[in-house]
């Protein structure tokens, strides 16, 4: 997945991504607040954020919610697939709404994805139809038993 | 419990925020409150954790992190708090969580490792293995991604 950057990030986008990245501020006018910590115009922060996320440097802005502490439920599922079936497998899995992450990996757990649901109940029974696809082997369901750290943060 | 309002609120921040001078005026009409109200609830929200924070996401890969390993390490079961705190201290890491065995996977802590390169990473992992005493761990790299997308909850 090595994709080549073709967007040369200035001095400015840079401070800019670096403090967005902790937080985007609550604030009536956000750019403004951001300017004054970047040390530029409101109009060059809005235009900078713009600019980035048109890139797709940027992903999204928006909120981050503990899913959890909404009510969900959520696992990792590391599974074995038959590779002629790999494919198959992973584009029925992602067709999930509560599978929000799902990559192929260099192990004979071939697909791990993470599931988010409702309840426990419709976790498990979502987990027990996966078990029945052709082709897949066996699923571990590897919910976090203790979270150390969740911070995605990018020095650049 | 999770009220309705706070349900709408989710539900308009979940995903792109619009990008004006204004943001949360402009979503607070559209949910039909104030402003104020609307920066009141998001600060009850995050008060509670149920919020982790308004921000941006990056694409890492085109910000020039282009290699990430999933590393999961062999922790004896009295050493996972310790192990599990270094390795969070890591600012390479973005991810650590402890997570349950099977006689198929005895790998119990995960640490999500970030680089501009496989040598990097697995440098990070060294570095790691080398600070908690832990040996036994395997880095999984992906090598296509089927998924990425933020959860949409309402």
């Amino acid at each position: 997945m090595a994709v080549e950057r073709e967007y040369e990030l200035s001095p400015l986008d840079r401070i800019i991504l670096n403090l967005i990245q902790k937080e985007f501020p609550l604030h009536h006018r956000p750019f403004q607040a951001l300017a004054e910590l970047a040390g530029c115009t409101e109009e060059e922060a809005l235009e900078s954020v713009k600019a980035l996320r048109e890139k797709g440097i940027i992903r999204r802005v928006g909120a981050v919610f503990d899913s959890q502490k909404l009510g969900f439920v959520s696992t990792l599922v590391a599974l074995q697939a038959v590779p002629e079936k790999l494919e198959e497998i992973a584009v029925r899995v992602s067709a999930l709404a509560g599978v929000t992450h799902n990559y192929q990996r260099d192990h004979a757990f071939n697909l791990w994805f993470t599931l988010t649901c409702q309840t426990q109940e419709e976790l498990f029974r979502t987990l027990a139809e996966m078990e029945t696809l052709p082709g897949v082997v066996k699923l571990r369901s590897l919910p976090a038993l203790r979270l150390f750290k969740i911070g995605v943060y990018f020095k650049l | 419990m999770i009220s309705d309002l706070d349900k709408k609120i989710v539900s308009y921040f979940q995903g792109d925020i619009p990008l004006t001078l204004t943001p949360y005026e402009d979503l607070a009409r559209e949910i039909g409150i104030t402003e104020e109200e609307l920066l009141d609830r998001l600060a009850a929200l995050e008060t509670k954790g149920v919020l982790r924070r308004v921000g941006a996401l990056l694409a890492h890969y085109r910000a020039g992190y282009s290699s990430n390993g999933m590393c999961a390490w062999r922790v004896p079961l009295d050493r996972v708090e310790e192990a599990g705190r270094i390795m969070a201290s890591f600012p390479q890491a973005s991810h650590v969580y402890q997570r349950p065995v099977y006689s198929d996977w005895p790998f119990n802590l995960f640490s999500m490792l970030h680089g501009t390169n496989r040598e990097e990473v697995e440098g990070v992992a060294r570095e790691m293995s080398k600070r908690t005493g832990i040996s036994d761990y395997t880095i999984l790299y992906s090598t296509r991604e089927f998924k990425k997308a933020g959860m949409r909850y309402y």
